[in-house]
C-alpha cells in the first residue's frame, strides 16, 4: 500500500478486502473512509461486493433433514461389513 | 451471577451487530463485540458433551452399533457441507461416504477433548477436495476479465451501480440462487476452492491456507480476487431486475 496522502478508486478496490476485514492501518482507513465519502461508485461497489458475499452464503444453503437410507448402507458396507 | 452476564452478553451480541460502516471508523463496535465475546466464552461450557465423550469411547473400542449411530447423528451435517463443496448429488454423496471411511479408519487418533463435530467437518471439506482435484473440470474462466479495470489516474474504467436484488430478495427466487451457484462453478479451481472454504465454510484464513498448502497471504488475495470475478459475473444480472 503506498504511503500517499489520499487514496484513488484503485487502492481503495484493491484492499477493500482489508478495509472491510479491518485490517487497514488507523491512519490509512481515514483516507479510505474520506475517498468514500466522494466516490458514490466505490461506495456502490463496496455495497455490491458485501451483497455478494451475502449470496454466496444465502445461495450455498441446503437443508438435509436426515441420512438418506441407501447412503447409510453404502457407508456400512464400506466400512463394518468388509 | 454468570446466568444473568450470559443473558445481557447474549442481548447485546444479537442486537449490537457490528456491520462495516462505511462513512465512520467502526473500531469501538467492533472491541465491544469481541469484548462481550470474550467473556461469553469464559462462562459457556467448552469441550465435546458427556453423550459425544461416550460415542467417541464406544467408536474407539471398535462398537459398531456407535458407528452406524456416528453414521446417522453425523451424516446429515456432514452430506450438507459435501453439497455446498460438490456440484452433484452423487459426488456429495461420494464424498461423504469417503470421510466417513477416513472417520473409521482413524477414530483411534481422535484425541479426547477435540470435538467430534469440528474434527468430521474437516474430514468431510478434505475428501471432498480430493474429489474435486481428481475430477477433470470444464475450460475455466479466466478471472482476469472479470477483475475491476482502472484509468490512469485510478478511476473505474466503468463506474459502479447499486443492485435491485439483494440476498434477502433472493431468499424466495430460485433462479437467482440458480445463479449465484452457477457464477461460483465457473470460478477457476483455485480460487473456487478459497472462497467454499473461506466465504461458504467459514474456515479461518490459517486453516485454509494450512489445507492447501499455501500462504495466509495467497488465502486473502484469492478470496478477494474469487468475490471480485464472482461480484462482476452476477452484476448484469442484478442490475437488470429493475423494479
Amino acid at each position: 500500500m503506498s504511503a500517499s496522502a489520499s487514496v484513488d478508486c484503485r487502492e481503495m478496490i484493491t484492499f477493500l478486502a482489508d478495509y472491510l476485514a479491518n485490517e487497514v492501518p488507523f491512519a490509512r482507513r481515514r483516507l479510505f473512509e474520506a475517498h468514500l465519502r466522494i466516490c458514490d461508485s466505490c461506495v456502490e461497489y463496496l455495497k455490491t461486493y458485501e451483497e455478494t458475499i451475502r449470496m454466496t452464503r444465502v445461495a450455498t444453503q441446503v437443508e438435509v433433514e436426515e441420512m438418506p437410507e441407501e447412503l447409510v448402507k453404502a457407508i456400512l458396507d464400506a466400512t463394518l461389513r468388509r | 451471577m454468570s446466568e444473568a452476564v450470559l443473558a445481557v452478553g447474549c442481548w447485546v451480541l444479537a442486537v449490537h451487530r457490528p456491520k462495516p460502516r462505511i462513512r465512520e471508523h467502526p473500531a469501538p463496535s467492533t472491541r465491544l463485540h469481541s469484548l462481550i465475546r470474550l467473556v461469553l466464552t469464559s462462562l459457556l461450557p467448552m469441550g465435546p458433551s458427556n453423550d459425544e465423550a461416550s460415542l467417541v469411547s464406544r467408536l474407539q473400542s471398535g462398537d459398531n452399533a456407535a458407528f452406524e449411530e456416528l453414521v446417522r447423528v453425523y451424516g446429515p451435517r456432514l452430506l450438507r457441507i459435501a453439497r455446498r463443496m460438490m456440484q452433484s448429488e452423487e459426488d456429495a454423496r461420494d464424498a461423504v461416504q469417503d470421510a466417513f471411511v477416513s472417520a473409521f479408519k482413524s477414530i483411534g487418533k481422535f484425541e479426547a477433548g477435540s470435538q467430534l463435530s469440528t474434527w468430521l467437518h474437516r474430514i468431510v471439506v478434505n475428501a471432498a477436495l480430493m474429489r474435486l482435484r481428481s475430477k477433470r473440470r470444464r475450460p475455466e474462466e479466466d478471472i482476469e476479465d472479470y477483475l475491476p479495470r482502472f484509468q490512469e489516474d485510478g478511476h473505474q474504467v466503468e463506474s459502479s451501480v447499486a443492485w435491485n436484488e439483494s440476498a434477502d430478495t433472493m431468499i424466495e427466487r430460485a433462479e437467482l440462487r440458480d445463479l449465484v451457484r452457477s457464477s461460483i462453478d465457473h470460478l477457476p479451481e483455485t480460487y473456487r476452492v478459497v472462497l467454499l472454504l473461506r466465504d461458504i465454510e467459514e474456515l479461518a484464513a490459517d486453516e485454509v491456507a494450512k489445507i492447501l498448502g499455501i500462504t495466509t497471504n495467497a488465502v486473502k488475495v484469492r478470496l478477494h480476487r474469487a468475490r471480485q470475478a464472482l461480484r462482476a459475473m452476477l452484476d448484469p444480472h442484478m442490475r437488470a431486475h429493475a423494479r
